[in-house]
């Protein structure tokens, strides 16, 4: 049976039904049109659908709908403020880190989360936080060039 | 001033922002009213026969609107090669491998369609499964597939020189086994395609694939459409690899659902089904006797290679090929032999991956070359460059090295890893290795028998002047085809790299063998450049009749005309220009003449201005058998050095450093060819150390998963030091040629020559598992 659930997406407050057994991730794509959270597993295992639940991210895959009930979430499309990309977004574009693109959302997610807790990571810090984000293309180098990019961007 | 404006820089991509907003759609992201969603029935067992299907209740389910078998579907085979059709949409008879598919459901909801699919009754009657390829070829094993009563699907056997005669002046001749694993491409985009169906518009089929051109003519074929009813059209694609180069019974049946239907059908693999599908790297069986002088100079090689092919084809038949076509060079090796045999098992279909054929032949070889230049007493490096090919070399296969910066590579990561510091002076417990690697520029020949061009393009002009509109049916896959062809439409036809507007990867815009073989760079690179070339020498025709210069005085550079005398009074022009568009907000100003304007006046002139372009490679290759399966217009070349840390204990493996050179000819794109190379690197660090697809004893995939089948996080990649090589291949746009499967080629073996080096051990099975060097290490002791 569905189940009503408010939820704050993208600061946008909305209330949806649900079914039980229906992720985040699904919920997010096919109930909401954000299509920005890529499924490359629906297991837990590749990143590709990371969304910020309450400023952490988590696989979206993972979390049941009913379970984010009253609470809040950002999607890629939410990392942006229209025109302008988020310093993330234009390290990332600028540094190549981007090639067939879909990682990249759930990448700079994770990245952005991790330059808000930290403003200087470390070239490990940064490795470690992107570790859960798999990415078959860039061999992560430029990537990580990418987030210490952004780390400059944001502290000017 | 420089001589290129768009080229050779560090353009960030154009479809970048796109993808960094979460903007670009994938085939998955698209929906259509009325949309069905369908599902496959696999088979649970690795061989057995159909004896009975019955779909009667799945088809009363509610919200099931087709359910289709064999019977449906037909008995037209496909495959990759016309030579080797051994695929049917669904399974007639029998079943060959887990994953095998015998029929399909489309739904309104995946729920349903998934449900129906599992209420679809098969009566099996078992056979024995055929797992190992050795079983396989034994007297009396079970047979496969009948067309193939000895189960091998493919052999080749070549000999350029006289391998025997040779062998007999050699100082030291040396045999090693070496054999990889079955690897996943493990793109992070499953597989996934809409199929829309219209009685008088025809078939199209969005789809995630590498080779639009290929899918199209696949569905023809097999629904039995007209071509020109078909049409396949690539959104945004999550990578490829190779496995998604061809045609799939995931698009077929999408495709005969949306027909019998007349209802969009969507299709989408979960990651499991990624894995059943495979059709990615095959697992090799090398034994390889390399024959030397004292001097260090090559004499001769022999190659034996069974690989384990699979249920089906694939691409295995160029793949058995590349196994032995892709070894002798970079090296001048006057004497090469090869017998190889791909045998079928009842295991997925093995196909094409990253360095198609010749990575395991490669990492096997570069490893014996090792221990041959220690034999010798000479230094890894030093034996390499004694034997190194150089620019306008051919190899005993008549493979034609138009340019080649081997040499090149090879000396740079020596200096630049420091090699002559470290190499024989490192502690016990840290290693460095070299190896080196080439690849084809794009295959020689079409996968079908054709007089076709390759690919071809088209420029079109905008009425307005302002805008040029590149039409490619070129795949961009991720690898950045839609950035390098852009950046090539621009330069050539003189505008900023704004001004154009790319579409791609859609067979309406004509025909384009697609992402494979690497040679996109090359091949749509040519057509693209011609189109433009065209178009631009349309615009300075009209320029030069409306101002009464000769068109060799002028050329358009970076959106202005330039003319090569002084004082040309193009006031009139202008002011015309100016008439044409009053009211509008952008009048040209300043002292040059802008390509806009005079695009407009060409349009004035003569109508719509469209360039068109054309290419397919010149004569290639020797005359023997199979003499294709390797012939290329031009060939890319790596070098590597890799630095590891073994734990003696434990024998587990780190890699420190990676030092690479690659000669990609010209760098359409600095910043892509690093990217290619990168993950080139990472793949091959993947496979090297921990990829391995796993079976049970019934022939299942034990670990298809992403968790389970682990490849490199961004812990287990270290930083790269990425050397670009230029050798201006003259059969190359600009001089340009591939990047990006050569640089997989010389990774796995520099892992396992630093492994050595750190250990004293050569380990010659992949992966390179702490297990395995640590046993190697406790025999060692032993001895
Ligand atoms: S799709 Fe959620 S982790 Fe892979
Ligand atoms: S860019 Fe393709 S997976 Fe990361």
């Amino acid at each position: 049976m569905k189940r009503l659930i408010t939820l704050v997406v993208n600061k946008k407050a909305c209330e949806i039904a649900v079914e039980p057994n229906r992720t985040v991730a699904q919920v997010l794509r096919e109930d909401l049109g954000l299509l920005g959270t890529k499924i490359g597993c629906g297991m837990g295992d590749c990143g590709a659908c990371t969304v910020l639940l309450d400023g952490r991210p988590v696989n979206s895959c993972l979390v049941l709908a009913v379970q984010v009930n009253g609470r809040e979430i950002e999607t890629i499309e939410g990392v942006s403020n229209g025109k302008d990309l988020h310093p993330v977004q234009k390290a990332f574009v600028e540094h190549g880190a981007i090639q067939c693109g879909f990682c990249t959302p759930g990448m700079v997610l994770s990245a952005k989360t991790l330059l808000e807790k930290n403003s200087s990571p470390s070239e490990p810090e940064i490795r470690k936080a992107l570790s859960g984000n798999l990415c078959r293309c860039t061999g992560y180098q430029k990537i990580v060039e990418a987030v210490r990019q952004a780390a400059e961007m944001m502290k000017k | 001033m420089n001589k290129y404006s768009i080229i050779n820089t560090r353009l960030p991509r154009v479809d970048a922002r796109a993808k960094a907003t979460g903007a670009a759609r994938y085939t998955d992201d698209l929906s259509m009213t009325g949309m069905l969603y369908g599902a496959l029935l696999q088979s649970p067992v690795a061989h057995a026969r159909i004896k009975n299907i019955d779909t009667s209740r799945a088809k009363k389910l509610p919200g099931v609107k087709d359910v289709a078998t064999a019977q449906e579907a037909g008995a037209v085979r496909f495959g990759v090669s016309p030579a080797r059709y051994d695929e049917t949409i669904f399974c007639i008879d029998k079943v060959r491998y887990i994953g095998d598919e015998i029929a399909a459901v489309a739904a309104e909801s995946l729920e349903s369609a998934l449900e129906a699919a599992s209420m679809i009754d098969v009566e099996y009657e078992e056979l024995p499964a055929v797992l190992d390829p050795f079983e396989a070829i034994r007297e009396g094993a079970q047979v496969i597939h009948s067309d193939y009563p000895n189960n091998i699907g493919a052999e080749v056997h070549q000999e350029f020189g006289n391998v025997e005669e040779a062998f007999k002046t050699c100082d030291y001749i040396r045999t090693d086994k070496f054999v990889n694993k079955k690897q996943d491409g493990a793109f992070l985009e499953p597989q996934a395609c809409l199929a829309v169906y219209d009685p008088d518009e025809g078939l199209t089929l969005h789809s995630s694939t590498q080779a639009p051109h290929y899918v199209q003519r696949t569905l023809a074929m097999v629904l039995g459409l007209p071509i020109g009813k078909v049409r396949v059209v690539k959104p945004y694609v999550g990578g490829g690899f190779g496995p998604k180069a061809s045609a799939s019974t995931l698009e077929l049946t999408a495709c005969l659902m949306a027909m019998r239907t007349g209802r969009p059908v969507k299709m989408t693999f979960t990651r499991e089904q990624v894995f059943w599908h495979s059709r990615a790297r095959h697992q090799f069986f090398h034994e390889l006797t390399t024959g030397v002088k004292k001097d260090g100079t090559l004499v001769a090689l022999k190659n034996t290679c069974y690989l384990d092919g699979g249920a089906y084809s694939s691409f295995g038949i160029a793949t058995v090929y590349y196994a032995g076509s892709l070894l002798g060079a970079p090296y001048k090796l006057p004497n090469m032999k090869y017998d190889g045999y791909r045998v079928y098992t009842n295991k997925p279909a093995n196909g094409a991956q990253r360095g198609h054929g010749g990575v395991a032949a490669r990492a096997a070889w570069e490893q014996q070359l090792d221990v041959i230049a220690q034999e010798l007493g000479m230094d890894p490096i030093e034996f390499r460059l004694r034997n190194i090919m150089q620019r306008g070399d051919v190899t005993c296969n008549d493979f034609n090295m138009s340019s080649l910066g081997m040499k090149e590579c090879l000396e740079a990561v020596r200096d630049g890893s420091q090699w002559e510091k470290k190499k024989g002076k490192l502690p016990r417990g840290k290693g460095i290795g070299v190896a080196c690697g080439f690849f084809v520029s794009g295959a020689g020949f079409p996968i079908y028998r054709s007089e076709t061009f390759h690919s071809t393009a088209m420029v079109k002009l905008s009425e307005d002047g302002g805008t040029v509109n590149l039409y490619t049916p070129a795949a961009e896959i991720g690898q950045g085809s839609d950035t390098i062809l852009t950046q090539i439409a621009a330069e050539a036809l003189g505008v900023r790299y704004g001004d154009v507007k790319i579409a791609s990867g859609d067979t309406d815009f004509g025909v384009d063998l697609g992402a494979y073989s690497s040679r996109q760079t090359l091949m749509s690179g040519h057509a693209v450049k011609q189109a433009a070339e065209e178009a631009k020498r349309q615009v300075l025709e009209v320029l030069s009749e409306q101002l009464g210069i000769q068109a060799d005085e002028m050329d358009i550079r970076d959106g202005l005309v330039l003319f090569k005398g002084d004082g040309v009074d193009f006031s009139a022009l202008r002011s015309n220009y100016i008439k044409e568009h009053r009211g509008w907000t952008d009048p040209p100003t300043g002292d040059r003449l802008t390509f806009v304007e005079a695009a407009r006046m060409a349009y004035l002139a003569r109508g719509t201005i469209v360039g068109r372009g054309a290419y397919k490679p010149g004569e290639l290759g020797g005359k023997y058998k199979g003499a294709a399966v390797g012939t290329s217009p031009a060939y890319g070349c790596s070098a590597q050095v890799v630095e590891v840390t073994v734990d003696m204990e434990t024998g587990q493996v780190t890699v420190d450093r990676m030092t690479d050179a690659h000669d990609c000819g010209f760098a359409i794109n600095r910043t892509n060819v690093e990217g290619q190379m990168q993950g080139s690197l990472s793949m091959g660090l993947g496979e090297a150390l921990f990829e391995e697809i796993k079976f049970d004893g019934k022939g299942r995939v034990a670990n298809p998963t992403l968790g389970e089948y682990r490849i490199p996080t961004c812990l287990d990649m270290p930083n790269v030091e990425t050397i670009i090589i230029e050798s201006d291949e003259p059969n190359g746009p600009f001089g340009a040629k591939e990047v990006g499967e050569g640089a997989i080629m010389p990774t796995i073996p520099a892992i396992l020559n630093a492994v050595y080096d750190a250990t004293g051990v050569r380990i010659s099975e992949l992966p390179v598992t702490s297990e395995r060097v640590f046993n190697a290490l406790k025999a060692k002791k032993q001895q």
